[in-house]
């Protein structure tokens, strides 16, 4: 199983950099710090149904109105039912990985990336409720986490033995709301609620340290009464281990400490300029073109 | 004329309206007692909800149980489910176009809480909100009847609530006005129509009763449905009419008025607009009373402006009833 999710998120990463090749500019970091997450969450952490979603997505129908209900990207994540989890995407600038992920897990098709970005289409760059693997609207950061929490009460209520897994960045725990949520969930005791954090210790104006304070983040996790695994993001084993640990009425936080160049050591040339990849020269991108090529090669 | 006053209106029909409604789920942000919601939280536990204070959170989780079936009703002061929390309040209800009712308690000038805690641009705010309903109430029979109103509308209702001492000026049981005006007077040959909202509406009914008006016809017609307004309603009572007089209990900005000056332009009318509310400022901490006066939305600065408009001498002597700061109707002076 570890062979293959590993394979799976090798091939996120070879996706991204293919889509940013031939588009000119992406979130690539964000593809080789979260991959081996990606992957072990539809590889095996999450307990859901296979894809209700179109292999190829359809257009973009419109925002939601009193003519016209919401559309959700959801069903990628499998139907609904009271034992499935649910998962919740939150920093949706890593659409294109999410996409990449669900292409790699088999509930996308492969030319599906061709609408990537594109007018009228779902897979939006910034990806929203409509678009493929996407529940909520979760650009404005941090919103997703008290939804996530929201839903887990929900399901609370209703009996659902599914969990609701989320998968957030570390930039979002400068934001208060996501504090003000880790309370509500440890309050009522949502151990039904497991967040995967793509701990990169990157954000859009560069390392984390230079922008503000997170650490220290476990403890800080800790003492809003959550329970706390801090584990090397890129150990699949390490993943899976933490996803199954009991945490007895505390809602899980796993903080995945990764590196956000991990697979692509080109990339570190660009640091601390890391959160969106475009090219400054031929030469740079023929570097990057050669990598993909030997990696599409070994695929 | 005097009203009778009915004492925290929305207490004890929250706890009736939500009885055998299980999917109806109460949440507050520490104001419960204060926002009338104390006795469901007595009468059902279960479908209570202690969310802190933490208003950023409540709402985007709200949000998540609407989408899962449940009709959350946010219980806080107007300003902190408005201001505080647009962004919250737009991306993860009022986009996905979800059944959260956001009851916002303390609208305008109804606290002497000080300016933090007076929701004069609420209106404006959630007037800019796609797929948002907002409702307005201006005695307790409108306060009791907005939860059959809320019924009617899929997607999230904004409601400002009145609470304490509040005056019964429509008949017990009438049904919220969603689709409609109410009209309170109607005089044949009018020239002027004074549309009212909220506390303004009684303070409309007191100087419309004023001698020097005596012998001018008008026509009074309370809005309580601020979003979707009920235009075609307001259209039907124009003919004739050159002037029209708004009082609100909000900024002139974003309100009732300038939703009316928005359709008599837009119609094409040619109808002058006075907007009567608070003119482009902010408000402070006094008694209600002492606000609408100052502020130049009272029931006498209403009979001014109408007898301005049709020259005669306003006499400036209507008393407006007298809210006692220390009300046993609520919790705290606030």
């Amino acid at each position: 199983m570890i062979p293959d999710i590993q394979a799976r998120a090798n091939g996120i990463r070879r996706r991204v950099l293919r889509h940013i090749l031939d588009n000119g500019g992406g979130y690539m970091s964000q593809a080789c710090s979260s991959a081996e997450v990606l992957s072990a969450l539809y590889g095996a952490v999450l307990k859901i149904g296979t894809s209700v979603g179109q292999a190829v997505p359809l257009p973009f129908e419109g925002v939601p109105g009193p003519e016209r209900p919401a559309q959700t990207g959801a069903g990628y994540n499998g139907p609904r039912a009271a034992h499935f989890d649910r998962f919740v995407f939150s920093p949706v600038h890593y659409a294109l990985v999410l996409y990449a992920a669900l292409i790699e897990h088999g509930r996308m098709a492969e030319d599906s990336l061709a609408q990537f970005n594109v007018d009228g289409s779902r897979l939006e760059m910034i990806g929203a409720e409509h678009s493929p693997g996407h529940e909520y609207t979760a650009g404005s950061l941090a919103q997703a986490i008290s939804q996530a929490m929201g839903l887990a009460l929900a399901r609370r209520l209703r009996g659902d033995t599914g969990r609701v897994v989320v998968f957030m960045s570390d930039g979002e725990f400068e934001e208060g709301q996501t504090y003000e949520a880790l309370a509500a969930a440890a309050f009522y005791r949502l151990d039904n609620l497991l967040v995967f954090v793509d701990a990169n210790g990157f954000q859009c104006d560069g390392p984390i340290r230079d922008v503000g304070l997170i650490e220290p983040f476990g403890a800080r996790i800790e003492a809003f009464g959550c329970a706390c695994s801090e584990i090397d993001g890129h150990d699949i084993s390490a993943i899976l281990c933490a996803a199954g640990r009991p945490t007895h009425n505390k809602p899980h936080v796993v903080l995945c400490r990764t590196n956000p160049t991990q697979g692509l050591p080109l990339l570190q040339t660009r640091h601390p300029k890391l959160h969106y990849l475009r090219f400054t020269s031929d030469q740079e991108r023929a570097a990057y073109e050669r990598q993909c090529q030997a990696w599409e090669k070994e695929a | 004329m005097t009203f009778p006053i009915v004492k925290r209106p929305h207490r004890e029909h929250l706890v009736q309206w939500m009885k055998d409604r299980s999917e109806c789920l109460v949440m507050t942000a520490d104001l419960t007692g204060s926002c009338e919601a104390d006795a469901f939280r007595e009468a059902y536990p279960e479908r209570y909800f202690s969310m802190g204070m933490a208003e950023q959170n409540m709402a985007s989780a709200a949000g998540a149980m609407a989408r899962e079936g449940f009709k959350p009703f946010l219980h806080t002061f107007a300003v902190f489910l408005t201001r505080r929390i647009y962004d919250q309040v737009a991306m993860s209800i009022a986009y996905p176009n979800v059944s959260v009712r956001l009851m916002g308690f303390l609208p305008g000038i109804t606290t002497p809480g000080g300016v933090t805690h007076q929701a004069i641009d609420d209106i404006a705010l959630m007037r800019a909100l796609p797929n948002m309903t907002i409702l307005d109430c201006a005695d307790a029979t409108q306060v009791e009847g907005v939860l059959d109103a809320t019924e009617r509308i899929p997607g999230p209702v904004y409601v400002r609530v009145l609470r304490g001492e509040v005056p019964r000026i429509f008949p017990e049981g009438r049904a919220f006005p969603l689709d409609c005006l109410t009209v309170l007077r109607r005089d044949g040959e009018a020239r002027t129509l004074l549309l009212t909202s909220s506390i303004c509406t009684e303070y409309g009914i007191l100087a419309t009763e004023a001698e020097s008006l005596a012998d001018v016809p008008l026509i009074h017609a309370n809005a309580a449905a601020i979003k979707p307004f009920p235009k075609a309603a307001l259209l039907d009572l124009l003919p004739g009419i050159t002037d029209i007089v708004v009082a609100e209990n909000h900024s002139i900005i974003g309100g009732l008025g300038s939703l009316v000056c928005e359709i008599v332009a837009t119609e094409g009318l040619g109808i002058r607009v006075h907007r009567l509310g608070l003119q482009d400022t902010f408000a402070y901490g006094a008694s209600r009373a002492y606000l609408a006066k100052h502020l130049g939305f009272d029931a006498n600065a209403i009979e001014a402006k109408l007898c301005g408009i049709h020259a005669r001498t306003a006499r400036g002597h209507i008393e407006s009833r007298h809210e006692n700061v220390h009300s046993d109707a609520k919790i705290e002076g606030l």
